[in-house]
Parts: structure tokens; sequence; C-alpha cells
């Protein structure tokens, strides 16, 4: 194993080609970066704490949304409901039978799971826009459920969350809760990584890269779609139940198809069928905001700001902004930040020789 | 059991199942010509009834006048849109494609807010009689004008397709782009006046609901109510959209009434075209109506 990539493609196994890190430097890099990242509750502050936070339980859920969308092909326009299901799920099962939080996040995922499974069985047949219409539908009547069932949601008041403990030591702040979510995020995605190795995952590719030759080929076709849904439900469930516990409320109002058409956009800017392509998308999709706001506030107070009422409709020059940056990705880099990471690093390989 | 309620739910449902069959029409118009799923329809119809409204009430202008503006701007929207966004992602998958129109109708959904605000505002009064009277039951005169232009669109596509030479090329681009393009028609026309005909059919529809309810982003969600009618009555039928448009219509006002009078669950009249849409497609993947696609490998 060598610590850079030669120049050139000189696989000679299937083994070396599935291998998830290919260079010994891309090994170390990952391990330096999750050094790094095991100090920043050190020295960033609580804001950009609770931002990474956002990026890590946003980003489970926009990989199980990557997983279905990316690497099955199909689409799901109601990943919101799905992660707000999640949400509510873990609180429900805390407050009714007094598990421990810990243990309500995965149990939280599996019933995602399940409603998951409920809502992908037209998936098994369905592809492209009829699925789209399909799970537009699942938002909606998901959104209905939230707001009626006060059992389950506390209805329009919403409901509490508490902390997650481990042995009597509660994760209750940012800086303890970090290193919680970090973890979820090392599980999961390691998990989705080796799930693309196993016949299971080169299943799902296939479905996506061509369903009739892929079913000719001996897959079952309603099983694998199933399946893809199944487990995008399941991440948006852990997702959600993380994002839960952070913010320690949740409300009905939350998970609402703005919310479903910012997943799509993380997986498309991060790029489709990528799995780090959709941490970046989440990180892009935190950021955007952070960076309109701050746009909003360089022009405060001056003629811009008087001119165009800045101040007081910024929720809408953010939702312009996701709208935009979802047009400006799918027209100019279709292949999201994943592929412009991959020209970035093929240019300082080659560099000072890179054309 | 109160008939003449149920009448006047039934007469509504008509009403504003007409409504839906219209904006129905020109989604499928879109699709037809194009193969683009157009999930930002209902922004159309809130873009085509705040130029209205501004035109009206800004710049004072007379109904007539203002309404021809109206539809002037929402031809060259609806060109724009085509050009700049959807033009550039012929070829790419359906997934790209469905996508760019949920961002093209966020961003559309915010800056009609950011310009106009949040609240519903009226029209000015267009009419001298509020309502009329018709067998009996009273229904606001927009109503009755709007199911009048909703016909007069229907009849006007019905015409179009079948005897002019735009429609009749938009027919044979949608049978066969290619062969289309060997007779001699502008394959990217054919398509920026689809964009355009359906931008302007929407924003009738859209103008006519303002009138009755005022204007405000609440109209987008005709946007949304498109798909199961599309569903009821197949994606590439135009007879078939009127048709689901008018189900849905009578369907969610039925809905409501069960709702109040038996179930007491509330907000049906929203959610119930959903669970049909559901229902339907787990039984016919296609939808009621749509043609199944036979592909080669």
């Amino acid at each position: 194993m060598t610590v850079m990539t030669p120049a050139g493609d000189f696989r000679t196994s299937y083994r070396a080609d599935t291998t998830i890190f290919p260079t010994l430097g891309s090994r170390a890099a990952l391990w330096a970066g999750l050094a790094v990242l095991c100090f920043a509750p050190l020295v960033l502050d609580r804001y950009f704490l609770s931002l990474l936070i956002n990026v890590g339980t946003l980003g489970i859920a926009a990989l199980g949304l990557n997983i279905l969308v990316g690497f099955t092909g199909q689409i799901s326009i109601g990943h919101a409901a799905f992660f707000g299901f999640g949400a509510f799920s873990s609180a429900w099962l805390h407050d009714t039978f007094g598990l421990p939080v810990l243990l309500c996040i995965p149990i939280a995922g599996v019933m995602t799971a399940l409603i998951g499974l409920v809502f992908g069985a037209p998936a098994a047949r369905l592809k492209g826009l009829y699925l789209a219409i399909a799970t537009l539908a699942a938002q909606f009547i998901l959104e209905d459920f939230f707001a009626r069932a006060r059992w389950f949601t506390g209805g329009v008041a919403g409901r509490l969350t508490e902390s997650p403990a481990i042995g009597g030591f509660a994760l209750d702040r940012e800086e303890t809760y970090f290193y919680l979510v970090l973890a979820f995020v090392i599980v999961m995605f390691v998990a989705a990584a080796n799930l693309m190795r196993t016949r299971d995952g080169r299943a799902l590719v296939a479905v996506r890269d061509h369903y009739l030759s892929a079913e000719i080929m001996g897959i079952n076709l309603a099983y694998y779609r199933t399946l893809s849904f199944g487990i995008a439900s399941f991440y948006a469930g852990i997702g959600g139940a993380l994002y839960a516990h952070h913010l320690q409320f949740v409300s009905v109002e939350a998970f609402n198809i703005l919310f479903s058409i910012q997943f799509l956009g993380m997986v498309i800017i991060g790029g489709l069928g990528s799995i780090m392509g959709s941490l970046m998308g989440a990180a892009f999709m935190v950021a955007l905001p952070e960076v309109v706001q701050s746009a909003a506030d360089a022009v405060a107070g001056g003629a811009i700001d008087r001119a165009l009422k800045i101040g007081g409709n910024i929720s809408f020059l953010r939702e312009m902004a996701i709208g935009a940056a979802i047009i400006l990705f799918l027209i100019f880099e279709p292949d999201g930040l994943a592929r412009r990471w991959k020209l970035i690093k093929a240019y300082w390989k080659l560099y000072p020789y890179s054309h | 059991m109160d008939g003449t309620l149920l009448f006047q739910l039934a007469l509504n449902g008509l009403i504003v199942g007409a409504l839906y069959g219209v904006v129905a029409m020109s989604f499928v118009l879109i699709y037809k010509a194009s193969q683009v799923v157009n999930f930002a329809q209902g922004e159309f119809l809130l873009v085509g009834a705040w130029m209205c409204w501004w035109f009206l009430t800004e710049w004072q202008l007379p109904f007539v006048i203002g309404f021809l503006f109206t539809l002037v701007f929402m031809t060259l929207f609806g060109i724009i849109l085509q050009v700049v966004v959807l033009r550039p992602l012929i070829g790419e998958p359906v997934i790209s494609v469905i996508m760019a129109t949920i961002g093209m109708g966020i961003f559309f959904q915010a800056l009609m807010k950011w310009i106009f605000g949040v609240f519903a505002k009226p029209f000015p009064p267009v009419f001298t009689a509020e309502r009329v009277s018709v067998l009996g039951l009273e229904v606001q005169t927009a109503y009755l004008l709007s199911l009048g232009i909703s016909l007069a669109i229907m009849a006007g596509f019905g015409w179009f397709f079948r005897y002019s030479r735009h429609g009749l090329a938009m027919r044979a681009t949608a049978f066969d782009q290619q062969v289309a393009q060997s007779l001699g028609i502008s394959v990217p026309r054919v398509f920026a006046m689809s964009w355009a005909i359906s931008a302007v059919v929407s924003a009738v529809a859209g103008v006519t609901v303002g009138m009755v309810n005022g204007v405000s982003s609440a109209l987008s969600f005709y946007g949304i109510k498109v798909f199961p009618a599309v569903i009821l009555g197949g994606l590439d039928s135009i007879l078939g959209a009127v048709l689901g448009g008018l189900i849905v219509g009578v369907l969610e006002n039925l809905a409501q009434y069960v709702d109040s009078q038996w179930l007491n669950w509330g907000n049906m009249y929203q959610v119930a075209p959903f669970y049909a849409l559901l229902l339907i497609l787990l039984i016919k993947p296609y939808g009621l109506f749509g043609t199944k696609n036979i592909e080669r490998i």
C-alpha cells in the first residue's frame, strides 16, 4: 500500500478495487481528521459546535437519502417526515416506557424503518416520477398524522425531549453531545461504506444503473427497492432522534416539505452516490443560511438593505438561496461537491505538471 | 343528512375541481411536450396572481389591461425558465429535472413572499354583484366566472391541439421528438412554447382563485393538488387531467363532509386526495389511465 495513489490505475484484484482507503495517505488523513474533531469541543465555542452537531445529525439522514437516491436511483420527497418520525418516536419511547435515551435512539431508527417499509410498499413497483408523487403523499400524510396524534407528538405545542446520559453522566451540553453525534456519524458512515461493498450494496447500484438488466441477472427488484427505502428511513430515524435530543424540543411544524427538499438538496449538492458527499452536502446546507445571514449583516443599515427590505425578510432570502443552490449545482456541477473534491485532489497530485 | 349542504359541497367541489383540472392540464401539457415533471406548477399560479394584483393595485390599471399585461409577462416568464433552467438539463436523469423544478418552486415562492409579504391580499373588486343565485344556491360571481373560464380554456386546448399548426407540432413532438425534428419542427421552440402556454394558463387559474380568496402563498398548494389529479387521470392524457381535477375537487369536499359529520379527524380536506393517491399507486403503479412504459434493453 502506497502513501499516494500512483498516476494511473494499477488495481489488479477485486479486493483492491473495493477497498475503502486506497492509500496509506487517505487512511492517515482520516485518522488525523478524527483526531482534530475530537479536540473540537475544547477550542470551538458552543455556536460552532451546535452547527457541527447539526451537520452530523443532518448528514446521517442525508446519507440515508443518498443510499436511496444516489445508490438505488429511487427518489423521495418525504424524507423530512421520516426524520421527524424518528425524532418523535425517540422522545415518545423515553417518556412512555422510561427507556434510557441511548437505547431509544436505535429503537427510534428501527420504528422509522418499519414506517418507511409501509410507505415503501408502493415504492417496490414505482420509480421516477410516480415514486416522487407517492413520497410526496407520504410527506403530507405523515405531517397530518403529526398534527393530529397528540399522544405521540404533543400536538401543536410540540414535545420536550430529554438529554441522553451514560452511567449518570448527562450529555446535556454541546461539548459532550458532540462526541455522541460523532460516534453515531462514524458508525453509520462506516456501515454505509461497507454496505456498498456487499452483494446487497452492489445489487442496489445495479438497480439504479439498469433495473431491467439487474432483474434479468436475478436481482429481486421489489425486494431491493423496498430494502433501500427501509435503510433510508432507518438512517432518517437515527438522524432525527439525535436531532431531537440535541434541540431538547421538537415541534410539528419543523418537518415540512421544505425540509424534505433541503435533504434532497444536500444529496445533490454533496454528490449523488457519494458517501462522504452526503456529509459535505449537509455541511453546505448548514453553512448556507449562516453565509446568507452574514451577508445580510454586512449590508445591514446600508442603502441596499433599505431598498430591498432585507432585514425583516431574511428567512425568505435563505429559502431562495436553497432553491438557487440546488438549481445552480444541477446545471453547473451535477456530480456535486464530491467530484469537485476529487478534481482538487487530482490537481495537486500532478502539481506542478497538472494542466 | 343534509341534502342542500351536500349539494352545495358537490357544486363547490366541481368549481374548485374545474380549476384543479385547468392546472393539471397545463401540467400535463409540459409533461407531454418536454417530458418534464413540473413541481413548480403551483408557483406559476402564485407568480401570475401576484403580478396581476400588482398591475391592478399599484399601477391602478383597469382589470382587462392588467390581466393582458399579466399574460404577456407569464409568456416571457415561461420561456425564460425553460431556456435558462430546463434546457441545460436535457438528457439528465429524471431525478435531476424533478429537483430543478422543485428548486425553482421554493425559489419563486420565497421571492414572492419577500416582495409581497406573507399575508393574503384581496383583489380590487371586479364585479358589481358579489353573489348570484343559481338553482336556489348562492354562488360567488367569481366562482361562476372561474367555471366559465375553465371551460373556455379546456375548449381552447381541444381546438388548439386538434386544428392549429402549433398544436399539431406539439403533439408530434410529444409522440416522437426525432421524427418531429426530421419533419422540420423546431423541438426547442415547441418546448419553450409549451412552457409559455402552461405558465399563461396557470396564471389565469391563479388570478381566478385570487379574485375569490385573495392572493397568498397558499395558492401554490394548487400545484401540489395537481398530483392526485394526474395520477387519477393519467399523466399523458389532457382529458384525463381534467377529469382527475374534477374528481379531486369533489372528493375533498365530500371527505370534509364525512369528516365533519362522523369522523372529526380534522384536515381531511387537505389529506384525503393523498390517501386516494397512495391507494391507486399501490394497485396500479402507472395511475388509473396512464400508459405503461414498454422499455427496451
